[in-house]
């Protein structure tokens, strides 16, 4: 027997697999392919105060191994997912859920975390601060130190959950980035977010997508997620949950080696919709494989 | 929806572009004319997405157009080569609101819904009159094939080598003894289609998709009920709930 619980702040997972935000919906298509209470956890669909409809489409692009999404937030709004959503959800998974919270403004942030707060389901809150920050020209929350850190505070200042703060690579140093969050009060990182790409159709000559540029992932993103994973390991003394391109059990070992406590499954969801399932069937016998007996032992185990 | 392997019996081309696959498998999840299939090819990251030609117990017949890498890599597949399908997704057409003389008006590539759709009619002990649009003479496939389910069909080509010259709204203009109708092809067919049509009816919407099955998002629209997704909401909208 091997063992794959993993914990994250206090809350054990009974294996390291999590579907991504944006990647699973708030759980019911899958819950009709497979009982995805076998899951670690799931971050639900990313939320935002008001209700957004997000970009125009095309909102998808094919790539080399991966695609590029411009879904732009779109999500029913706080109110209604907390209404409507999690008592669905509610129905079909009975395990402790991530909150995935995004926000136009620090206000739009802390209004969301206070809402969130109240809902027992709700084990983590992770912060997406990879959203144009209004007040600061658009720029992205997660591009500034400072911003991340005051963003962080603002949220842990208005409720009792771990707060996970996911971070965006489109920056030069990530670990800083880390380590302020870390300084500012957060409870564990999430990383990497999708890396800003673009497509141009041969045929128009034009951006495939219609927002022009979207958000990278895929197997293609995977060494970029584990050399980040690698360095916020060394920077901060916080649990990570890695994500980017893991698509197989031997992802998530590696992830996990880089310095992941657990381990997000995003874009492979929607080509492979039984993957999150397969990766946690497959995983007692690849541990086997490679003498691991305890994931837990290995977690960071590449900084030894 | 259900994910299954399928064996490819035949993959023929009908015309220079547009090729017909029969596939062997598992079609217990397709419970609708209308709805499609997404496709995984090897080398591409997201599956294709294709629609439904016809069925039966064990067999799947689409027919494609060569547009683009994953439609190329489809027409060099040879038989008894192995596909991982999504089988069963989107809404598929609702037959129950035909009345008996429905229109089934199908362009290009929105053609193939179109059979499933007449057969399932003609089935139900309806008369539906089957209008197909085509740019010219050697792009067009399957009218024979329409006209053996005893429907009476009715062509269209843009430069006039066979049928009408013109497009498929200049026959529809003219008839007007329909009970409601039902559309697959390019938008700008389906939106010329929603002004000129007298009845009730509903539109098949092609979207890029990234997962095919309701999960990421990405081919959300705005209707007048609210926003809903191409891929499991629709393809098929109802001409009263889209805002063109």
């Amino acid at each position: 027997m091997v063992n794959t619980k993993v914990t994250l702040s206090g809350i054990t997972l009974d294996n390291p697999i999590i579907p991504a935000s944006g990647t699973f919906g708030y759980g019911y298509e899958f819950a009709e392919l497979y009982d995805i209470n076998i899951l670690g956890s799931f971050s639900f669909k990313g939320t935002t105060k008001e209700p957004r409809f997000g970009n125009p489409t095309p909102r998808i692009a094919e790539c080399t191994g991966g695609m590029i999404n411009s879904v732009g937030l779109q999500n029913p709004g706080i109110e209604k997912v907390i209404q409507e959503e999690l008592p669905k959800m509610k129905k079909v998974f009975h395990k402790p859920v991530i909150a995935n919270i995004s926000g136009f403004s620090v206000e739009e942030y802390v209004y969301c975390c206070q809402k969130i707060d109240q809902e027992d389901q709700v084990g983590i809150i992770e912060v997406n601060v990879s959203c144009p920050n209004v007040h600061h020209g658009g720029m992205s929350f997660g591009t500034s130190p400072e911003v991340a850190a005051e963003v962080t505070r603002a949220v842990k200042a208005v409720t009792k959950k771990p707060v996970y703060i996911k971070l965006s690579p489109n920056v030069t140093d990530i670990a800083s980035i880390a380590k302020t969050c870390e300084e500012a009060g957060a409870d564990g990182i999430s990383l990497i977010n999708t890396l800003m790409g673009m497509r141009i159709d041969l045929k128009t000559g034009k951006p495939v997508i219609a927002n022009k540029m979207g958000g990278f992932s895929g197997s293609a993103i995977f060494p970029v997620a584990v050399r980040m994973v690698y360095q916020v390991y060394e920077a901060v003394n916080l649990p990570i949950i890695g994500m980017g391109g893991v698509s197989s059990p031997e992802d998530v070992l590696e992830m996990m080696l880089a310095g992941a406590t657990a381990v997000q499954v995003g874009a492979a969801n929607l080509v492979e919709p039984y993957i999150c399932k397969n990766i946690i069937e497959k995983l007692p016998e690849v541990m086997k494989k490679y003498g691991i007996t305890d994931l837990n032992d290995i977690i960071g185990g590449a900084h030894k | 929806m259900k994910q299954s392997l399928f064996k490819i019996i035949k993959n023929e081309p009908l015309t220079s572009t547009v090729y017909r696959m029969i596939l062997e498998g598992d079609t217990s999840a397709i419970t609708r004319s209308g709805q499609f299939l997404n496709i995984k090819l090897d080398g591409l990251f997201l599956r294709r997405p294709i629609s439904v030609c016809d069925y039966d117990d064990n067999t799947i017949t689409i027919l494609y157009k060569v547009v683009g890498k994953g439609t190329e890599g489809m027409s060099k597949l040879s038989p008894a080569s192995i596909l991982d399908i999504l089988t069963g997704l989107g809404n598929g057409y609702d037959t129950t609101k035909s009345g008996n003389h429905p229109l089934l008006i199908g362009g290009g590539v929105g053609v193939p819904p179109m059979f499933r759709l007449a057969k399932d009619l003609i089935a139900e002990g309806k008369n539906p009159k089957v209008i197909l649009g085509f740019n010219t003479k050697d792009e067009t496939f399957y009218i024979e094939e329409f006209q053996h389910l005893g429907a009476e069909v009715l062509i269209a080509t843009a430069d006039g080598s066979i049928g009408t010259k013109g497009f498929v709204t200049d026959i529809v203009k003219e008839l007007c003894d329909y009970t409601y109708f039902y559309t697959c092809g390019p938008e700008p067919m389906l939106k010329a289609l929603s002004d000129c049509t007298t009845t009730s009816g509903q539109l098949s919407f092609e979207e890029r998709m990234g997962c095919g099955f309701g999960a990421c998002m990405g081919c959300s629209c705005e209707t007048k009920y609210g926003n809903k997704r191409i891929c499991k909401d629709g393809p098929v909208l109802e001409k009263e709930e889209i805002i063109w």
